[in-house]
């Protein structure tokens, strides 16, 4: 069933997740994406451009964070636009991972538009890795 | 970085063409689970032509023309130096497989701030008639000397 769009207020929280991460997702990300940089894969090399050590894909981190909002609206053909800043890194131990948390709220409604903007918490350890993380979907 | 970036256009990049199981593989690798990203039957039965990537696959088919931004012989980017700013991807319809999608890069702005330089780079995908799919833009920051 796709969310009615007049049922919804500003504020209401539409989806919550966690996803726990490995280094496993981070070279299964790299190679359905193609981005190969070695800081997602090496230590040495992380820790040579001053990092504490592998982190995540950004666009892993942008792109598993909008799927708890394709799963609320049911289809992900309903996702109009998706925008992220990348604020922090979240590094993926290779013992213990990482778990990154999404919280989804309804951040605007255009009812004649037929439009929600969904407004993403995405945290790390407790803090926010992702800022200005909005989608726009479509209700109609 | 070079300033007279601002406003280049690229050549378009090769198409792109868009498979099944890559779209798959690419729905794994961001945990989308949706029965529209992998089964074509429950795409079909959606309305869609055949399985829909997730929103962020358009990366795949914008990065070609980020390579062409960064290999700018007078760009002046120190692709060493570079980091990810911002992303944004603005859909006039989903990309679905078997789709044939063309990307032109466009740089729309150069800034310069506290001593880092941002480029921002639009590139714009259209499929094989040409009607637009999504416009990618990436801000990319390159540190200067510390």
């Amino acid at each position: 069933m796709t969310p009615v769009l007049t049922e919804l207020t500003v504020g209401d929280v539409v989806a919550e997740a966690n996803f726990p991460l490995t280094r496993d997702s981070l070279v299964r990300y790299a190679g359905a994406s193609g981005d190969f940089n070695a800081i997602h894969y090496r230590d040495d090399v992380a820790q040579s451009v001053g990092l504490s050590g592998v982190l995540a894909h950004g666009m892993l981190t942008m792109g598993l964070a909008v799927q708890p909002v394709v799963d609320w609206v049911g289809d992900p053909a309903r996702v109009l636009d998706y925008q992220v800043r990348f604020t922090r890194p979240v590094f993926v131990d290779v013992i213990e991972g990482a778990t990154v948390s999404v919280v989804a709220k309804v951040g605007a409604i255009d009812l004649e538009a037929h439009v929600a903007r969904i407004d993403l918490t995405v945290t790390f350890n407790g803090a926010t890795v992702l800022g200005k993380a909005q989608a726009r979907v479509n209700l109609a | 970085m070079n300033p007279e970036l601002q406003g280049r256009v690229f050549p378009p990049v090769a198409p792109y063409l868009v498979g099944r199981e890559k779209v798959r593989e690419f729905s794994r690798a961001v945990f989308a689970t949706n029965p529209i990203n992998h089964d074509p039957e429950a795409a079909r039965a959606a309305g869609h032509h055949d399985v829909v990537a997730p929103p962020t696959f358009a990366v795949v088919v914008q990065e070609a023309t980020l390579a062409q931004l960064l290999a700018e012989p007078d760009g002046g980017i120190d692709f060493t130096r570079v980091v990810h700013g911002d992303q944004r991807f603005s859909y006039t319809r989903p990309i679905v497989a078997g789709d044939e999608l063309t990307a032109t890069l466009a740089v729309t702005s150069i800034k310069s701030l506290g001593g880092h330089s941002m480029v921002t780079a639009e590139s714009t995908i259209v499929d094989a008639a040409g009607a637009h799919v999504v416009t990618a833009i990436s801000t990319l920051v390159v540190r200067g000397d510390e």
